[in-house]
């Protein structure tokens, strides 16, 4: 069953809650109270619905691929989060996460990123409100998304690199909550997946499930557009996936299918798999599947797609997992690759690395799929990852 | 031993109380800079008159530590200081000086060794107490459950920003003392006193008995003595732990830290009255 809400302990389940230092748990609480008093406020509505239209450019459209549909054998639409402005669905949270930023009076806000678009949304939404934004992204990151890092700065933010472990999106989250517990004060961490303590996995899936609410409405059943057979998303930390998966779990007639990065391939143990391969424990503040070794040290993930290369997952995506709510896969870097080649010259689109992986699962299953109605979640645009697939690839 | 972890606790903060003088907790991670030379350390501390220890179970992840902890545990688990190996550091401390030593990691070593089995093996090696830095007492229930069935105590914190509702939901779990966080931050050095240490006890002071222990930001005796004064006692980990990460042996470590323990405790032992 889908969870209107985490329980009163911020649980999804036996998923979730808030395993954070004492001194981050009066923030904690902070931010649920002006969470709530906000989503229940019109006004607060009201700016968000303003700025998710002119500024963003929602709804996203939905995209009959034809060409590449009629190839597969069946009929693929696509959910163009890549068009929402920065190129990525993490816009809709960091600018929503912005306004409640002003709503509680604080002038900082700091993020973590993986491949640089949330730090990019973040950085954005930071200049339109004149908030000060510290961005914190693992070296190796910094390394392979170049231009995302310039981006950042040329919005106003600072890029601090993180040194501590792989140098990954799981490093840099670890030291945005480092930041937090000395900055709690005057400092809203703008957390950039539906991961962390509680409240943040239930306040980020409420920011993203626009993208599903939008879907419902652009396909709706009536003429020439069919309601979904079967949806794919991403999944790294979960964000899009839940934003797209929410309005419709537990509806019957859609399958919903989280793809995973299987990275060098599972059997490797080079990848991003939490929920096909991980077992339950407490990173970054939740309790939810993860990476681990048999002494419960956090494993370093592995994946092509900077955005997936993370051990954890949002809890909510743990327990749909045992709900059985949705289907968790998983793709390998090279499948990855040859579906981000074929979108882009089958129809014009290139695709984020991660939003390739939902695509690369769908070709690989197309035979079963055969004249079905499919969705994409294209959370992303690739224009970020050329550069690095040109140096491995071609 | 006839005593529980508990009562050894509960004796360690009463006789304290009774000379008037606060106690010296240092940490430091186990297995640093060795296994054996860690156990060294801890002695050499315990004779420059240190009054209990932490001893730090290494964690990859570790929330509210900073980089010189951090680095600390990154070497021991690189030198595979595994919990168990943590724990044999624990029962050698204990052995060696004598003294209550509680074990300090975090939440998910814990979940993976199973919360019983866990404080069963702290217990059994020996120490008195457990502290879980990202363990909020909200979630701390099943671990307290687990140490009063060990006979130890459970360690919860309290911070400067910790409001009156959590303050009372903290103080109603029951700790074997309050961790009271010094600083609005991670571990490690500062140059300021500070100024939460006398705000924070009273408002602990008004509510419970509860022994009362400083740490994070508490480096030199100076910050020590202002501690002290406000508590019953004081953990200094960061400044111990970066002496043994910089030291060229694990002997001028040894020396260093009962230099630098025996300043700690001329401050901290000192009467507060």
């Amino acid at each position: 069953m889908r969870l209107e809400q985490p329980d009163g302990r911020g649980r999804f389940g036996a998923y979730g809650g808030a395993f954070a230092p004492e001194t981050l748990m009066p923030a904690l609480a902070e931010l649920e109270s002006a969470f709530v008093d906000a989503w229940a406020d019109p006004a607060f509505h009201r700016d968000l619905e303003r700025l998710l239209t002119t500024y963003v450019g929602r709804p996203t459209p939905v995209y009959h691929a034809e060409r590449l549909s009629e190839e597969l054998g069946l009929h693929l639409y696509l959910k163009r989060e890549d068009l929402a402005h920065t190129g990525a669905h993490k816009i809709n949270n960091t600018i929503a996460q912005v306004l409640l930023t002003t709503r509680m009076g604080k002038p900082r806000v700091i993020a973590e990123t993986g491949a640089g678009q949330h730090g990019v949304a973040t950085a954005t939404a930071c200049a339109l409100f004149g908030l000060d934004c510290v961005v914190y992204m693992g070296e190796k990151d910094i390394e392979r998304q170049a231009l995302n890092v310039y981006r950042m700065r040329l919005l106003g933010a600072e890029v601090i690199p993180v040194t501590s472990g792989a140098g990954t999106l799981k490093d840099a989250v670890s030291a945005a909550l480092r930041d937090w517990v000395a900055s709690v004060g005057d400092t809203h961490y703008v957390i950039g997946s539906v991961v962390g303590p509680h409240p943040f996995p239930w306040m980020v899936r409420e920011f993203q499930k626009v993208i599903g609410e939008e879907l419902r409405n652009q396909l709706d059943g009536s003429p020439g557009s069919p309601t979904p057979d079967i949806i794919v998303a991403p999944v790294g930390g979960g964000s899009n996936a839940m934003g797209i998966f929410y309005p419709y779990a537990g509806d019957e007639g859609v399958r919903l299918v989280g793809v995973e990065a299987a990275g060098f391939g599972i059997r490797t143990g080079k990848h991003g798999a939490s929920l096909g391969e991980g077992s339950p424990g407490v990173l970054h503040g939740a309790m939810t599947y993860l990476l681990q070794d048999r002494h419960g040290q956090v494993l370093e993930a592995h994946s092509i797609s900077a955005g997936l290369d993370y051990p954890g997952v949002g809890p909510e995506h743990a327990y749909f997992k045992d709900e059985g709510l949705v289907e968790y896969a998983s793709v390998t870097d090279d499948d990855a690759v040859v579906a981000f080649h074929r979108l882009s010259r089958t129809e014009g689109i290139i695709p984020a690395l991660e939003s390739a992986h939902g695509l690369a699962w769908i070709v690989e299953h197309a035979a079963e799929l055969s004249g079905a109605t499919v969705v994409l979640n294209l959370s992303g645009r690739g224009d970020k990852d050329v550069q690095q697939v040109a140096a491995m690839y071609d | 031993m006839s005593e529980s972890g508990i009562d050894r606790l509960a004796s360690l903060f009463a006789e304290a109380r009774a000379e008037g003088r606060a106690v010296l907790l240092p940490y430091l991670t186990a297995g640093i800079p060795s296994v054996d030379a860690s156990v060294e350390l801890f002695k050499a501390m315990a004779d420059a008159g240190a009054d209990g220890f932490e001893v730090g179970i290494p964690y990859a992840d570790p929330l509210m530590d900073g980089p010189v902890i951090m680095e600390a545990g990154e070497t021991a688990l690189a030198r595979g200081v595994t919990v168990a190996v943590a724990l044999e550091v624990v029962m050698r401390v204990v052995e060696a000086t004598g003294k209550p030593v509680l074990a300090m990691t975090y939440v998910n070593p814990v979940l993976r060794r199973g919360i019983d089995t866990f404080f069963g093996e702290v217990a059994a090696a020996g120490a008195c107490g457990v502290i879980i830095a990202d363990l909020p007492a909200d979630e701390a229930e099943p671990f307290t459950d687990a140490a009063r069935a060990a006979g130890i105590g459970l360690v919860l914190f309290v911070a400067p920003t910790t409001d009156d509702e959590r303050l009372k939901t903290i103080l109603e779990a029951d700790p074997a003392f309050v961790y009271a966080v010094a600083e609005v931050g991670v571990t490690g050095e500062r140059d300021t006193t500070s100024v939460n240490s006398a705000t924070l006890a009273a408002r602990i002071r008004e509510r419970s008995n509860v022994p009362i222990v400083f740490g994070v930001g508490i480096s030199t005796p100076a910050q020590a003595r202002a501690a002290a004064r406000h508590g019953d006692g004081v953990i200094v980990g960061t400044a111990i732990v970066r002496k043994v990460l910089e030291a060229s042996s694990a002997d001028v470590a040894a020396e260093q830290l009962s230099a630098f323990v025996r300043a700690l405790c001329a401050s901290v032992h000192s009467n507060n009255a």
